[in-house]
């Protein structure tokens, strides 16, 4: 019995390498679907590996449990549209708090005479699993814009209340973890869960839509921290290692996406953003130069090197596909067709870049804001579809615009500057965009996909 | 109590080599890395497994067990095919 133990225990650490061995390999495009599958195969292995385990003796529960995970799983991968993706990633994190929290539910009740410091990671487990869960639930709920509302969420006191859950919470712990083979354990343990829960949704209901991409980010890394906990329970290397893994990615993508707003984390988690705007008009100077897509040709066929500045609009619009073409007709021109992307551009880290792809746009042609902006002197002109904020230049020159100290892409610089709109609207923080009223600024109004497209027959039209 | 900080010592070291490899990811791919990480957050079907093949007894824990297993499942069935489905998308320019 012992020897199988210890093979399957190995079998463990070579799944750990294939975790870390995966995530270094998704570190180049090249090389990152590779690491994907030999992460995947060395799941598989763990699982084998535990089902043979001498103690799993029932497969009633078990076979149900997989056939039904799997199906919805797949279900979800190829179901969900490339624009979805940030709800299903929101999703996913809350069903693996719901995972770690059941875990420690199913231990508990197995067995519930525990030592006091096993109560405590039970109860740990329990609290990080299920305000992963409900938070989720309401992350992907704003995402989906649906039955709640995705403007921040604020009523008075606030904090207090969440404080006094969290302490109610951790009184609950207490209790719960000194005796866990009391009467009273179970009670306690599901009033625990009950609180988590609600605990969870105040969390992430007063943070603003525009902020999903931090939430997403921080759930999940607490969906690795609830899979770590639950590592502890029944002390198994290979989860605490993983959950860790992914708990550090989740805090990376966090830390990322703040800095990239100009933004603390805790100042995002607190939330309000967006609820109380000053409603004062800034002082923009200049005057707006519609153009006709004729006039935006004759600029776009004279230049050498053109830049575009995709922003969320753009997907909404559906207009990946049409920029791709147009991509392709200017580069037959002669023009060079870089694609400038603002770490938070899309709606999670890096979504914009799967959006283009999914269009067939090469990776080497998106850039990332640091690598374009020294460049952005020389180039001729730089087109922004569907983005506001990003390149909105009072984030460097204006101390009292919200915007303030955010690193942006400094479209301004170009020679000449293209911003496809619907209209006249302001951007998700709803701050006034100076850019428009450039002297080297063109506004080109339109649906961004008919606008393109008219782009596209100037430049056909014009070879035949 | 000793297993305990022979745990936590593999999670501090786990943790440090998490930012080390992570923080190499460019942004290009961080959505798949997100949906990645999913898939590996899914782990917890090692532990859910355990639960829900118990034996004669423990047929509530099993239960719970078999629904615990449902989740982390979709997890990791989910987020390895949608992470392959993302990344077989991005192409180098064909030049």
């Amino acid at each position: 019995m012992e020897e199988i133990r210890t093979l399957l225990n190995l079998v463990y650490i070579l799944s750990a390498i294939t975790f870390i061995l995966g995530f270094k390999l998704m570190g180049r495009p090249t090389t990152a679907r590779q690491g994907n599958v030999l992460s995947a195969v060395g799941m598989a292995a763990a699982i084998i590996a535990t089902l043979l385990f001498p103690e799993v003796v029932r497969y009633t529960y078990l076979a149900a449990g997989l056939a039904v995970g799997a199906v919805i799983g797949a279900l979800f991968a190829y179901r969900t549209p490339m624009t979805g993706m940030p709800q299903m990633v929101g999703l996913l994190n809350g069903f693996g708090g719901a995972a770690s929290l059941l875990v420690a539910w199913a231990e508990f009740v197995a067995r519930p005479y525990q030592p006091v410091y096993q109560g405590v990671i039970i109860w740990l487990t329990v609290l990080i699993g299920t305000v992963t869960l409900s938070g989720s639930l309401v992350a992907w709920a704003k995402l989906e814009e649906r039955f709640i509302p995705t403007k921040p969420v604020l009523y008075p006191g606030q904090r207090v209340v969440s404080v006094m859950l969290l302490a109610a919470i951790l009184g609950g712990g207490i209790w719960f973890a000194i005796d866990t083979a009391a009467s009273s354990a179970t009670q306690v343990l599901l009033t625990v869960t009950v609180l988590a829960f609600v605990l969870g949704i105040l969390l992430v209901i007063p943070i603003g839509g525009a902020d999903m991409p931090v939430v997403i980010s921080l759930l999940n890394s607490y969906s690795g921290m609830a899979a770590c906990a639950s590592g502890f329970i029944i002390q198994n290397n290979l989860l605490i290692v993983a959950g860790a893994l992914v708990g550090a990615s989740g805090i990376i993508l966090t830390l990322i996406m703040c800095k990239a707003m100009n933004r603390s984390v805790a100042n995002v988690v607190l939330g309000g953003f967006g609820a109380d705007l000053p409603g004062k008009a800034q002082d923009v100077f200049g005057e707006i130069k519609p153009v006709k897509p004729d006039e935006a040709y004759l600029i776009l066929e004279a230049a050498n090197s053109v830049v575009i500045v995709p922003g969320y609009g753009l997907a909404v619009s559906q207009a990946q596909h049409a920029v791709r073409e147009l991509m392709e007709v200017m580069e037959k021109n002669g023009t060079e067709v870089r694609f400038a992307i603002h770490p938070v551009a899309g709606r999670m880290p890096g979504h914009m870049n799967v959006l283009l792809a999914e269009a067939n746009i090469p990776y080497d042609a998106l850039v990332e804001m640091d690598a374009i902006n020294p460049t952005m002197d020389t180039v001729d002109v730089c087109m922004i579809i569907g983005a506001n904020d990003v390149v909105n230049p009072a984030a460097l020159e204006d101390k009292s615009s919200p915007l303030w100290g955010m690193p942006i892409i400094e479209a301004h610089r170009a020679r000449t500057v293209i911003v496809m709109k619907r209209s006249m609207g302001k951007g998700f923080a709803g701050v006034e965009n100076p850019l428009f009223f450039r002297n080297n600024t063109r506004m080109l109004f339109g649906d961004a996909k008919a606008s393109l497209q008219s782009l596209i027959n100037e430049f056909k039209s014009a070879v035949s | 109590m000793e297993v305990l900080i022979f745990l936590l010592f593999i999670l501090v070291l786990a943790i440090f080599l998490g930012f080390e490899i992570i923080s190499k990811v460019p942004s290009l791919l961080h959505t798949p890395l997100m949906s990645g990480s999913n898939a590996i957050s899914g782990v917890t079907i090692v532990g859910a497994l355990i639960a829900a093949g118990l034996g004669e007894g423990e047929d509530t824990a099993a239960l719970i067990g078999g629904i615990a297993v449902a989740f982390a499942a979709i997890n990791v069935v989910g987020g390895y095919l949608v992470t392959d489905r993302m990344l077989n998308m991005f192409k180098k320019k064909d030049k």
